[in-house]
């Protein structure tokens, strides 16, 4: 076969298929040479020679062979002095057992027991150096005492805390502890483990983002793994937010919901009592592409043995929103279905009123409460961990009145879920000033009417669609959506815009050219004519405030439908002279 | 002087900008809100359409309280009428003081279209602010002034 120039015999191989084991080889690090397990045989004249195929470089002519008695040998002979000394490693023992190695010939004074021994691959340095750039580890002395330290044994200033080097640690020498990682497996936290992922499953267009926080380039400026291993060469750290300026004539604003924060109303321990979620957690869990591929576990791995579903957090509440968030409800009977369906828990829901007030929901809430779960009416006065310290890991204890019997009831869980209220986007007073948008006194965006128009707005080419207008699920949220983009599309096809006759005009007649009204209009309508030392109103600007009219001097601007004459006949209509 | 049998009712007239205050009075209404029938409503694209002389024309035709209702700050629909609407109301309430007229009877309020609520509280607030201050009878005053003085 061809190869570029200076290509190594271990990526030919890896090329043609042909499996050359190695231990310190990584594709992302330059070749090293350390462990010597990838020799092959390479013909030279009559003889042949044994060399290591990952710094190699393939020549004109080359002949390789993999499976030769002589490699064989060799590749035998190291793996027995390296298990001399590190005879329990488990990626040296299956190795050896790959090449059918009973028992190592050599005894070794120097054996290290250890399961997790260093086995001194040294990929942890070279990739802290050649891909992170932090070269916060290294190795220090040298023959049988080598080994991998930080500089002066000190926790190192350099090192970022990204993880690679435990990450490509063989023999999991290198462990990595992120500050609040408790003990609890690291694939449960609940966000994306690595800095470039899919933000979702689904996600439309299907591209891996970048977490800048994370990402190591962004931290030490090296870093590019995930650009050179991309071969259409798609990823680009180059690129930045942009604005995008564009001309439109109609605006949805469809800018969804922030979910309340629970945290303040302590008394439900989120954020400070492990295993208490908030609904969106939860519904990352049951997810079947999330981190627990769907299955519901608590921190500690296993799965709960009971769950508690409170509603109405933060909604239907005098302290926080008295409006009703409308989805809770129903998505809480999800949850209990699914934790029932998924688990052998029992499912306590704490309630205050149920709604199931759509196409199929009571059926479905009759269906869930068939499937055995519980329903008790009464909102919970308080969430304690039934542990006798804060560090013991003990049951969660709802406490609540059960309002239908008329007792208080003290029921243990493992796991609490809350119902969080949807909440009006924080930035929703900014967006609301941009647009000219009013909002009703719970902070979503009003509607023009809230029967007759609920997908417009007071200012025309503007509609408002889902939770941005108030909390609803997400049929409500499609069918607002579709009305308003109807509502649009009816404007652009009739391909003119009605616009009010309220607009002003200056008689020039009795125009003094004062300029009062120049000044005032807030839109830049009226003009100023030199020449003829009058002002004049640019009808397709002016909007008909009215402003003009009331401030000009000589009574020469006529505002058409508040006229003057118009508002005094009004004025004595409804005082009856 | 007007007999037990027929109490005062205060005249209002109110001013309100299309776009806040008068959506909101609609709300009041929609809600089946409570507000006055004393307040008699005339619709202004923004307040700051109100020209002072409507107010004084007001008075002059007999009523006894003039509310005017615009956009919070900040939220008029024409970015800034409500604040002109502010200035021309305190200049001419010292105007009023000079014509001996108590400057309680004229009023500005922000309600936006959302509130609802505050508009009906608002118009039955003054109403009975305006009760309580009697009747202005602007007209008859001017009548009763010695000839030379109305002259």
């Amino acid at each position: 076969m061809q190869v570029p120039e200076g290509t190594t015999i271990l990526r030919a191989a890896r090329f043609l298929e042909v499996k050359i084991r190695t231990l310190c080889h990584h594709p992302l690090l330059k070749p090293f040479g350390a462990c010597r397990i990838c020799v092959v045989e390479v013909k030279k004249g009559a003889g042949s020679e044994v060399v290591t195929a990952c710094n190699t470089p393939c020549t004109e002519g080359m002949e390789v062979s993999t499976d030769t008695p002589a490699a064989r040998e060799a590749r035998r002979l190291v793996l027995e002095l390296m298990l001399a000394r590190w005879p329990n490693v488990a990626v040296l023992r299956q190795l050896a057992q790959e090449l059918g190695l009973e028992q190592p010939r050599f005894p070794s004074t120097l054996r290290d027991e250890r399961r997790d021994a260093c086995i001194l691959c040294l990929r942890c340095v070279r990739i802290c150096e050649e891909v992170v750039g932090a070269c916060a580890i290294s190795f220090e002395d040298r023959g049988i005492q080598r080994r991998v330290v930080t500089p002066f044994n000190e926790p190192s200033e350099a090192c970022i805390a990204c993880g690679a080097c435990a990450h490509v640690c063989l023999t999991a020498h290198i462990k990595f502890v992120p500050e609040d990682y408790r003990g609890k497996p690291p694939d449960f936290l609940l966000g994306p483990n690595t800095a470039i992922y899919m933000p979702t499953a689904q996600a439309v267009p299907k591209v891996p983002v970048i977490d800048r926080d994370s990402c190591i380039h962004f931290k030490t400026g090296a870093c590019r793994s995930c650009a050179e291993v991309c071969e259409p060469g798609a990823v680009n750290h180059e690129m930045t937010d942009e604005e995008l300026e564009l001309e439109v004539g109609q605006v949805l604003v469809a800018t969804g919901f922030d979910l309340f924060d629970a945290a303040p109303m302590v008394q439900y321990g989120y954020g400070r009592l492990d295993n208490v979620y908030a609904s969106l957690d939860i519904e990352r869990m049951l997810n079947s592409t999330g981190p627990t591929g769907g299955k519901v576990l608590l921190k500690n791995g296993q799965p709960p043995r009971a769950v508690a579903i409170l509603h109405c957090i933060g909604s239907r509440d005098e302290e926080h929103h008295r409006y009703c968030s409308r989805v809770c409800c129903m998505y809480a009977l999800k949850f209990s279905h699914l934790i029932q369906e998924r688990t052998a828990a029992a499912v306590y829901n704490f309630y205050i009123d149920i709604r199931a007030f759509g196409k199929g929901y009571e059926e479905f809430y009759s269906r869930v409460l068939h499937e055995g779960a519980n329903v008790i009416r009464g909102k919970v006065a308080e969430v304690v961990q039934a542990g006798w310290s804060r560090q013991e890991e003990g049951p969660l204890l709802v406490r609540c009145e059960d309002t239908l019997i008329g007792r208080f009831r003290e029921i243990p869980v493992d796991m609490v879920i809350l119902c969080n209220a949807i909440e009006p986007r924080r930035d929703a007073d900014k967006l609301g000033r941009l647009f000219g948008l009013s909002r009703s006194p719970d902070g979503f965006f009003l509607e023009r009417h809230p029967k007759l128009d609920p997908v417009a707005t007071t200012t025309d080419g503007l509609f408002v669609a889902g939770c941005a207008q108030g909390p609803k699920d997400i049929p409500d949220s499609v069918a607002q959506a579709c009305a308003a983009a109807a509502r649009m599309l009816g404007t652009i096809s009739k391909g003119v815009v009605e616009i009010d006759p309220v607009r002003a005009e200056i008689d020039e007649q009795r125009c003094s050219g004062c300029r009062v009204c120049n000044a005032l209009c807030p839109y830049n309508a009226i003009d100023y004519l030199e020449a003829d030392n009058v002002s004049r109103v640019n009808s397709t600007l002016c909007k008909g405030c009215g402003t003009c009219v009331a401030a000009c001097p000589a009574g020469a601007i006529t505002g058409y439908g508040f006229s003057d004459p118009q508002i005094y006949a009004e004025l004595e209509g409804i005082m009856g002279v | 002087m007007k007999s037990q049998s027929d109490p005062f009712e205060p005249r209002i007239v109110g001013f309100l900008c299309n776009w806040c205050s008068y959506t909101g009075a609609d709300l009041a209404g929609v809600s089946r809100m409570k507000s006055s029938p004393n307040l008699r409503i005339i619709r202004v694209m923004c307040t700051g359409r109100v020209d002072p002389t409507f107010i004084l024309r007001a008075f002059q035709l007999g009523a006894d309280g003039v509310l005017i209702g615009g956009c919070h700050p900040g939220d008029c629909h024409y970015q800034e009428g409500n604040f002109k609407a502010q200035r021309r109301v305190l200049l001419l309430k010292r105007v009023l003081r000079d014509f001996g007229v108590d400057e309680r009877r004229l009023r500005l309020e922000w309600i936006s279209a959302a509130e609802g609520e505050k508009f009906a509280r608002v118009s039955n607030e003054f109403t009975e602010e305006v009760r309580g201050l009697g009747p202005l009878n602007l007209r008859g005053a001017a009548e009763a002034l010695p000839e030379e003085v109305s002259a």
